[in-house]
């Protein structure tokens, strides 16, 4: 006997929603990034809690791959971060229409 | 002598599940508590450790539900590698500073935000209860029980069954590395035309050098 799914999964629309609300609130991209990782952990942590649920490997080898594509992901968008900091000293969401052209 | 032994086997049984329970409320309350901090706090820096604590709320969760695997390479790779990254650019670039919250660009952007969060986890949980997203078929990847360790199933089902996406993270990966190298660089015009003047310089100096030598024989 271990703890329901149901509360895993409500545990994880907790946090995603949380996530989600500080992606919107929050303007400074660094932090905004931080919440986009907020909601990839609460779909990971879905995915390992329908992976017990249904007694099935496939939930846990694509956490694997969610946290590959996160990785790969953060490494871009703080490359691309730093070269918004090249022309201004700032990193609020409104700047990012410096980098066109 | 059959009643203390069920007597024990129950108080072993009403233990583990005690003990399950205790490690789901306790990380709960980490990354209920790291979630909050990354939103609210106002330092990056700040926000960043508050995002540590989240992701070791997660692995907590991981191995609650014996995803042990996944729980070492959530701390490896999350609270190892992703966030030392983001402490690293924040750090590079000196943005340490208070973020001006007060100053909204646009008014009810604040609120409308609380309020659009609050309808994305009300519509989340009322989705879970009037549908079913999961279609309830069990192991059709493998079985996640039986023998074997967890990372040994993992192994041999990743280097199975999902083998093409594997080798398509190893380029996604690559990808990656050449494109923060390649964002990540100084490009200005003049550093390259600055590179073909030194090349033309050291080709017409070995070029002088080589005609002194071959004057001097």
């Amino acid at each position: 006997m271990t703890v329901p799914s149901a509360w895993y999964l409500i545990l994880a629309a907790v946090l995603f929603g949380l996530g989600a609300t500080g992606l919107l609130i929050r303007r400074n991209v660094l932090v905004m990034f931080m919440c986009i990782e907020l909601m990839l952990n609460a779909v990971n942590l879905t995915f390992v809690t329908f992976a017990r649920d249904l007694n099935d490997i496939g939930g846990q080898v694509n956490v694997f791959f969610v946290l590959v594509v996160a990785a790969a992901e953060v490494v871009v968008g703080l490359a691309i971060i730093v070269a918004m900091f090249r022309r201004r000293a700032a990193a609020t969401a409104d700047d990012i229409h410096i980098l066109k052209g | 002598m059959l009643a203390t032994a069920l007597l024990a086997d129950s108080s072993g049984q009403a233990l583990a599940h005690a003990s399950a329970w205790a490690v789901y409320v306790v990380g709960a309350a980490m990354i209920i508590t790291g979630a909050l901090g990354v939103i609210l706090l106002r330092n990056p820096v700040h926000c960043a450790l508050m995002l540590v604590i989240t992701l070791f709320g997660i692995a907590l969760e991981f191995i609650d539900q014996s995803a042990d695997f996944l729980a070492a390479v959530q701390i490896i790779v999350y609270a190892g590698a992703v966030v030392i990254l983001f402490l690293f650019v924040i750090m590079f670039l000196g943005v340490d500073r208070k973020e001006a919250i007060r100053s909204e660009p646009t008014r009810f952007q604040r609120p409308l935000a609380v309020v659009l969060g609050v309808v994305v986890l009300v519509e989340i949980l009322a989705l879970s209860r009037v549908d079913h997203w999961a279609t309830g078929a069990p192991s059709q990847a493998g079985a996640l029980d039986g023998p074997g360790q967890n990372v040994q199933k993992l192994g041999q089902s990743l280097y199975t069954g999902y083998l093409l996406p594997f080798e398509m993270t190893a380029a996604l990966l690559v990808i990656a590395v050449v494109a923060a190298v390649v964002l990540s660089r100084r490009h200005n015009q003049s550093a390259g035309e600055m590179r073909e003047e030194d090349q033309e310089e050291v080709l017409s100096g070995t070029a002088a050098s080589q005609s002194d030598h071959g004057e001097s024989q």
